[in-house]
Parts: structure tokens; sequence; C-alpha cells
């Protein structure tokens, strides 16, 4: 027991903790993170937890993790089985009651959102695939619309002295966006109808928002790694087909891209997957502008 | 929409009982009154009926034109909303339940106790495995019980028998970085404790735990974990239990317990740590080990006392920008030093030829031992580890028994390396070669061959 006395002398010598009156926000994704900036301005202090370079798939519930969630008075993921090899994790072992699933300070993104390739049947022989459909939802501004819009109502729930702030900073936020997503819109005419390949079934919404058409992956099936066998196959499946572009995330390996690149000549685009990956995407807006840029300028 | 006139006839009970009252005049006005309500109402329900039939056909039309209609279009839905009806109610089936399937194949040297010598074993089925075998098939299910506590139990079973690996609930709603577990766990005590061989970077456990804990140690108590407050990972718990698993034997009352600290957090952006420090104390009565004696026959020896021991654990992990999936590289060690004192009987085996007499006398022991090992993922799908094992045998005193039982200053050590092939997320191959030298005079050479696949829910591993 005299190492416990000792423990606890060791603990009580650790530096008082300043208090911090802003919201502490802890965002799975970038792009959440930003969001939350938007609305929260100085309100709310936020830590991601995940980079424009790393995959949201596969993150570990490092220490640095649990450090942050037991602090956290809001917790934003975007959901739908993203996070599911690590959040349940945090959650688990932040000893924070705060952010716990259900509880307020609990926000997933893509709750209440319809989405899009909902699996018919649920079976790993087609891949890691999600039951609750695609969550990458982050690349249609119409889907950030919605979750800002939510995002408010529960800031402001949570923060119910700072109301005014919160509703003042979504007002302009959104009308921002709207006049920023018509002008998207319409930069982007070109690209409507363009057939696309993509690494990872990661783009589906960007898609979605500007009316292009899949028509190939270079994964054979979502989480399953291109094989010299897989890119074959594919490249047979295009054939006959104009491809615009193959996209991949910062994340994703170049390699198979690049191959494919050189076997039907349509360029292979990195494009920007959330927030802060590069020069010019370091809040939501940028985010965009690159994406809708480095598409036109593919060709 | 058909509930609104049986709604207006509820309503309407109540008013005859009041018309008693009244004059004839006032129920017949009430009448009319309520004819208009309900004519009222029947037109709005039918226009309603008719907005509710033009927008089907609308939506129906639009179903057909989808590709040139962004889903987030629609209205996103309120906050209460989404909370009492989530959008995919299929995700979170309820419980959790995943199975991990594992075995492989084995070639070794037949030798019946494979105790690294020098240390008192921690189970009495240490013999070789040889050929192919069906290693136990885990069971997990996890759920959340309600918004207080959650609920998690891992089953092991093989040929007839299931066993209870963990069954524990956790609590959720505590806060200040408080959680309490109860129930049968995992001990939270060093790096490699709590994880179930599926887990592991190797086929086995390192030396170290095999003769620490015979793999692991399994706790049936509580544990009390707190996080600090702070940006840098500190996490301090302790665990009370009966003791039943080795290094200790079942108890009426508390037969160990356990204190551990961890710290760690990030260097950059592609590296992260954590290390700890853990303490075990357990008693033993009668604690059985088998191991060869003196004529280097079987003899089963019986240790009754207190067993006291400190680990330290130490993990570094890379990865180039934080992202894993092409490459990465972690380091892992961890060290223990073990004392234990008491008294130890060697029970007579002088039958089959064995030097054991039956004594019971004192005695004392001060062991160490260590493992270090790295796996490094250098593309995709492939890994290849090696790993260091080193025991020191250190002090033991037999007392009387001396006269019975062997004593040693040899070094039990082994090297592995291993190389793992991951077609997925969710199974892997592993093949792994061991230079094992913890028994004096009988160096082997083992050859692994190992599967383990994941069924069903996407398991979240720890650290």
């Amino acid at each position: 027991m005299k190492y416990l006395a000792l423990l606890f002398g060791l603990l009580s010598a650790l530096p008082a903790v300043p208090a911090q009156a802003a919201l502490k926000v802890f965002a799975c994704e970038p792009e959440w993170g930003a969001l939350t900036q938007e609305l929260g301005g100085a309100l709310v202090s936020v830590y991601s937890a995940t980079m424009a370079q790393q995959d949201p798939h596969h993150i570990e519930a490092r220490p640095s993790l649990l450090a942050r969630t037991r602090n956290a008075d809001l917790l934003i993921c975007t959901g739908a089985g993203l996070e599911a090899g690590w959040l349940p994790v945090l959650l688990a072992q932040s000893g924070n009651a705060k952010v716990q699933t259900g509880q307020p300070g609990w926000f997933m993104a893509t709750d209440g959102l319809a989405l899009l390739e909902k699996p018919i049947k649920l079976d790993r022989a087609m891949g890691d695939v999600h039951a609750a459909g695609n969550p990458h939802i982050q690349q249609d501004p119409h889907m950030i619309a919605a979750v800002a819009q939510r995002l408010n109502q529960r800031l402001q729930q949570i923060d119910p002295a700072n109301a005014a702030t919160y509703q003042h900073n979504y007002d302009s936020f959104n009308q921002r966006w709207q006049v920023a997503m018509a002008r998207w819109e319409r930069e982007a005419a070109p690209l409507r109808g363009k057939l696309m390949v993509s690494h990872h079934k990661a783009f589906t919404y960007l898609y979605h928002w500007l009316g292009m058409t899949e028509v190939g992956t270079l994964e054979p099936l979502p989480g399953i790694d291109p094989s010299a066998q897989s890119l074959v196959t594919l490249l047979q499946q295009l054939k006959g087909k104009s491809v615009y572009a193959i996209v991949r995330a910062p994340y994703n390996d170049a390699r198979a891209s690049e191959w494919l690149h050189d076997h039907i000549g349509a360029p292979a685009v990195e494009l920007p997957f959330t927030i802060g990956g590069e020069s010019g995407t370091d809040n939501l807006f940028g985010f965009f502008d690159v994406t809708v840029k480095r598409l036109l300028e593919a060709h | 929409m058909r509930v609104t006139p049986i709604l207006l006839g509820v309503l309407a009970l109540p008013l005859p009982m009041a018309a008693h009252a009244s004059t004839r005049s006032d129920v017949a006005q009430l009448r009319a009154e309520l004819e208009a309500m309900r004519s009222s109402y029947e037109s709005r329900i039918a226009q309603l009926e008719k907005r509710l039939a033009e927008s089907e056909k609308k939506e129906n039309a639009l179903a057909q034109n989808r590709e040139q209609t962004p889903p987030a279009y629609s209205a996103p839905v309120a906050d209460a909303a989404v909370m009492q009806a989530p959008s995919a109610p299929t995700t979170d089936v309820m419980p959790k339940i995943s199975l991990v399937l594992q075995g492989g194949y084995r070639a070794e040297k037949d030798i019946a106790n494979r105790t690294p010598v020098g240390f008192l074993p921690a189970s009495s089925d240490t013999g070789s495995k040889r050929g192919f075998s069906v290693d136990e098939s885990e069971l997990v299910l996890d759920a959340n019980v309600d918004p207080y506590w959650k609920g998690h139990a891992t089953f092991s079973i093989i040929d007839g028998a299931a066993n209870v690996e963990e069954a524990w609930f956790q609590s959720l709603q505590l806060g200040d970085g408080l959680t309490a577990k109860g129930g049968r766990f995992l001990s939270n005590i060093g790096y490699l404790n709590n994880q179930h061989p599926h887990m592991w970077d190797f086929a086995d456990a390192p030396l170290m735990y095999q003769v620490m804990f015979g793999d692991r140690l399994s706790q049936d108590g509580v544990q009390v974990t707190w996080l600090a407050p702070t940006d840098q990972y500190l996490e301090v718990g302790a665990e009370i239990g009966n003791g039943n698993a080795y290094p200790g034997t079942s108890h009426p009352g508390a037969g160990d317990w356990t204190v551990f600290a961890h710290t760690g957090g990030d260097v950059g952006i592609s590296s992260n740590w954590r290390a700890g420090i853990s303490y075990v104390q357990a008693r033993a009565d009668n604690r059985k080990g088998t191991i060869n004696d003196l004529n280097d026959v079987s003899a089963d020896t019986y240790f009754s006392g207190k067993s006291r021991a400190w680990l330290a654990d130490f993990i570094w992990k890379w990865a180039p920008n934080g992202n894993n999936h092409n490459q990465y590289f972690k380091l892992q060690s961890e060290y223990f030093h073990r004392n234990e004192g008491g008294q130890l009987d060697c029970s007579n085996n002088l039958a089959s030829g064995g030097s054991c007499v039956g004594l019971t006398d004192n005695y004392t022991s001060q062991q160490s031992g260590w493992y270090l090992q790295g796996v490094y993922q250098f593309m995709p799908r492939w890994r290849v580890g090696l790993r260091q094992d080193q025991l020191n045998v250190g002090t033991v005193d037999l007392s009387g028994n001396a006269a019975y039982l062997p004593a040693t200053s040899y070094k039990p050590e082994k090297t592995s390396i291993m190389l793992d092939y991951s077609p997925s997320e969710f199974s892997r191959f592993r093949v792994q070669w061991a230079q094992d030298r913890s028994i004096q005079n009988l160096p082997d050479n083992v050859l692994t061959l190992q599967y383990i696949m994941s069924l069903g829910a996407h398991g979240a591993h720890t650290y």
C-alpha cells in the first residue's frame, strides 16, 4: 500500500490545469473541426484527431487522443461506421460522461442524413462495407450545410449562455456558404456528365453533387488494396469509355492511379479529402475552391 | 390521418355528461359546433390526403431522375428526431458480436514440460503442441447496457469446453475521468496483458508473460482507473481481485491487487508512444506447478506464500505522416522483476523414480526478465517482426528442497522472427520461426504457421 501513497503523491505534484472558458471540441476529422470553428468562433477550442494525410478508417486509439477525449465538452465525428475501429475505444476509456453515445456532447454528422450506397446485403465478401451507407459526406457542400444547421442547434443546447452568438455565426456562415455553393456549381458546370475512376469509394458525394459518374474504382472492393490482377480487370472494364480523371485522396498510394494513367491516358488527380492538407485548403471554402479548380484543371 | 376522427370522438365523450347540468338548447348548440368541427376537420384531412398523393407523385418522378438530384437537398432532420429515430438502425446490432478463428501448424521437439528452467510454471499443461491444431475460437459480445453501463464478454471455445475469458461491466457516466469495471477482466498491468492472442504480433506470448502469468493475468474483481485532465495522457488505476489466476490462487477475500500508471503522447505527427509502470501482489495457497526434478522426472510442487512483481512497459509507434496503411514500425519492450517468498512442497514421486520425498520447506526467489520486439510493415499487407526474449533465473533459495530439485544459473532465452500477410483487415496468415533456448541442454527450433480470421462486428482495438 505504500506504493499507492507514492502514486497519489506523484499525482498531487502535477501542475494545476488552467481554467479555460472555451468549449473543448474533439473533432474526429478536420472538416468537422473547421465547421465547428466557423460556428463557434472564439467560443470553441477545437482539436482534430486526424489530419489530411491520414485515412480516417485506420486511426489508432493512441494516448494523445484518449487525453483529448477525456477533456472534451463536444465530440463531433462523421459516424455511419467510419470511426468504428477506434472511436469506441476512446469513448469507453475516456471516463468522460459528456460525450458518451446519445449525450448532448456526442454529435455524429451523418445522423439524420440520407446516405448514398447503402448496401442491400451485408457481407464482408463485398469488402469493408458500411451498413449505414457511404460515410464520406464532406465532399458535398449541401451535406455540410445540413450538418451546420444541426450543429448550430447542438452548440446552443450545450452552451445556452452563448446561443445568440452561435446563431449569429451560423447565419453569417450559411449566407456565405449559399453564395459560394452557387459559384462552385456555376464553375463546375462543364464537369457534368464526366466519367470518373476513384481509388476508394470516397468521392461518391462529390460526383453526385456535380453530376459526374463513377465508372470504376482502383480498389477491387472497398478497403481491399488494388492488385496487379484487379487493375487488369479494371482496365478491361474501362475499354471504350472516355475517362475524364482518376481521382485519389492524399493518403492513398499514388502507384495504382499512376499505373492506370499510363494505360488509359486520363490524368491522375490528387484531390484534397479534408481541410489542411495543402495550401489554400485551410478552411471549408478553400477546400471546395481547390477541389473544383483541380477537377477543372485536370485537362 | 384516420386517427383524427377517433381522437375527436374521444374528446367529445365527456360532453354529454356536462350537458346534464345544462339546458337542451346548450346541448343542441354543442352538437352543432361539434358537427361543424367534424366537417371542417374532414375537409382538411381530405386536403392533406390530396397533398400527400401529389408529393408522392413528385417523389416518384424525382427518384427516376435521381442522377440529377443531389441527396443533401432534402431538409436535414432536427436534433430531437435524430435521437429517437436514427437514420440507420442497422448500423449497431445489439449486441455487437464477433468471432475469431485461430489455428495452424507447429513443428518442434516433443518435450513434456516446456517451462523455462528455474521457474515455477504457471500451468501444468506446458507440453509441446505439435502438428495441426485449432486454437481456441473467441466469441466476443459487446454492447452498452443502458446509458450508465457497458457490458462485454469474451468466451474461448475448444473441444467441448467453453471458457469465460472476460465477462465484465463498465461505467460510462462517472465522469471526471473515472471509470469503474467489475467482473472478470484482463488486468491493465503492463502493455500486452490485456490483449487477446489474436491481437499479438507473434504466434505466442513472450517468455516473460508465460512465466509470470501463464500468458496473461486475469482478474475476478473490480478495477478503477482515472485519466488526468491534462493534454498529456496520464492514466492511473488499481484493481483488487480474488487472485484465482496465477501467480495467486483463489481466496475468499482479496487474493491479489495491482496498481498501474501509464503515460504517453505524440512526437510530431508521425510518432507516438506510451510508457507505464505496474505492481502486482498476490497470495498463493498450494499453487501447483509441474517441473522436472533432479532425476529428470516430473514432480508436482505446491507453493504457498506471497508473490510481488514490478513491470515496466514501453511502446513506440511510427508511421509516415501518421498514416499506417502503407508502412509502419513499432518497437515494444517490457521488463519484470518478481519476488516470491513462502513454503514449497515437492510431493513424493519416489514411486515413479523421482527424487522428491514430500518435503515442505522455505522458498524464496528473486527473478526477472524482459523482451524487446520490433514489427515493421514494409508494404501494404506485409509485416516482418523480430523478438528477443530473455529471463534471469536470479536467486532461488530452495532450502531443504535443494536436495531434490535442480538449481541453475542458466539464462533462458528465445529469438523469434515472423512474417505475416493480411489479405484484408479481417484476415491474417503468419509464419514464425523461433530459436528456443529456454530449456537447458534442450535447444529447439520451433516453426509455427498460423491463421487468424475475424468475423462479424468490426472490433475496435486498443492502442
